[in-house]
């Protein structure tokens, strides 16, 4: 029997929770190992071995280890392409160009301003570090402007890539859900029709509600 | 007509990745101008095409792709022929290389495009360098580059036994950083110094880097 891989890194953070996401929708076992960030784990050596810049998640199959979520989530839905969600990465290079094209967009577009408004309006607070009210308003107005943008797109198609759920929606699931659940800007997805339909259909998969029980 | 297309800007860092790509490819491909200067990548028809207002733009047929490391993945995933092979089959070795090109995406081009900006665009613009920021990201491009210092001690690149998309999208910004101050990072470090000049020295960089002077 296969031994499950490993994750390394606490389920609230977005990028473990992309992981997550992943691992769960391939039928993947996984075991979920702590790194305690509060006493600074993720910057000792040991933990540095399988991930140079201190960061989480990282993560290890049998002899490999990788990070960068993204990767890992490529790297998962290649390596285990016939179980579970099997179109998840496409099934031919070109559904594949189609998926990592809005993926792409979802790391260099999305990302940016929505983990920058969910640090500032959800963690910091908690955190008691000041909020940079500057850097929400420059934020929230690019974040419009991305979402004018997938607001056209989600118009034109069910999902990003096309008729189905793949790596490129699932990508946006940990910040949209902190975005909508844990800040004040929820209204920022919901008050755009496609959008809002959108993120109602992939939050609802079954997938994500048990990395959101994960992350209680 | 060439069915195949690239709609960029020759000196832009996202433009010239895709360039690398597509001649380490031996790709043919019509090269069109975007004037960026004159906004016409905020415009349409470019609009239709990124609709993020991002060059370059690659078209081949009904397929159009944006975001440079997009067109880079699809090429070396779709375009693939044994003599330029740059992918691994195997998941775990393409797993390891897709790391290393999300690493330089996430660590090596942040301080990478603040350093340019400083010390190539603002004086080509006329506008003052700031020596702080310059410290600053020097600063954390070190520390980037001890990280591949360590990784290049176990590799012969970045990606693994042979060059991949993992060292090409490292190319661009490397043009402009070893025209800058800050090329003695590189030099100071042997293993990052022999890698920088071994992925440098490809005759299909130097075709890009031809396109880029006649500019």
């Amino acid at each position: 029997m296969a031994t499950p891989v490993k994750v390394y890194g606490p389920a609230f953070s977005t990028a473990v929770s992309r992981v997550l996401a992943c691992l769960i929708e391939k039928d993947v076992e996984f075991q979920l190992v702590a790194v305690n960030m509060a006493k600074g784990e993720h910057k000792k050596p040991d933990y540095l071995k399988i991930q140079p810049f201190g960061q989480v998640p990282a993560f290890q199959d049998e002899s490999i280890s990788l990070f960068e979520s993204r990767a890992i989530c490529r790297y998962v839905s290649e390596k285990y392409a016939n179980q579970g969600n099997k179109g998840l990465y496409g099934t031919n290079p070109l559904e594949k160009a189609s998926i990592d094209q809005w993926l792409e967009a979802e790391g260099q577009n999305f990302s940016p301003p929505s983990s920058a408004l969910v640090f500032q309006l959800a963690f910091a607070p908690r955190m008691k570090i000041k909020q940079d009210e500057g850097l929400i308003r420059q934020s929230e107005e690019k974040l419009n402007k991305v979402l004018d943008v997938y607001e056209k797109r989600l118009g034109e198609n069910r999902y990003l890539a096309g008729d189905e759920f793949t790596l490129a929606d699932l990508s946006h699931l940990p910040n949209t859900h902190y975005l909508v659940n844990a800040t004040e800007r929820g209204e920022l997805v919901t008050s755009r029709e496609n959008l809002a339909r959108w993120w109602g259909e992939i939050s609802s998969r079954e997938s994500w509600k048990k990395v959101v029980d994960m992350q209680k | 007509m060439a069915a195949r297309k690239l709609y960029g800007s020759v000196e832009s860092t996202t433009t010239m990745r895709a360039l690398a790509s597509l001649f380490e490819h031996e790709l043919k491909f019509e090269f069109v101008r975007v004037d960026l200067n004159a906004g016409d990548h905020k415009k349409e028809p470019f609009l239709t095409l990124s609709p993020f207002g991002t060059v370059p733009v690659f078209q081949d047929g009904d397929l159009i792709l944006f975001e440079s490391t997009t067109i880079m993945r699809c090429i070396s995933h779709v375009y693939t022929n044994p003599r330029t092979e740059q992918v691994y089959v195997d998941p775990k070795m393409q797993g390891i290389a897709a790391t290393w090109i999300d690493v330089e995406d996430h660590h090596f081009n942040p301080p990478a495009s603040k350093l340019i900006s400083e010390l190539v665009f603002k004086p080509k613009n006329g506008l003052p360098t700031d020596e702080a920021t310059v410290a600053v990201e020097e600063a954390k491009l070190a520390k980037v580059l001890d990280v591949y210092e360590e990784r290049l001690a176990n590799s012969e690149y970045l990606g693994g036994d042979k060059f991949t998309s993992a060292d090409l999208t490292h190319l661009p910004n490397l043009y402009y950083l070893m025209r800058t101050p800050a090329k003695r990072l590189f030099d100071e470090r042997p293993k990052v110094r022999a890698w920088c000049a071994a992925i440098m020295s490809r005759p299909a960089w130097a075709k890009v880097v031809e396109m880029v002077m006649e500019k």
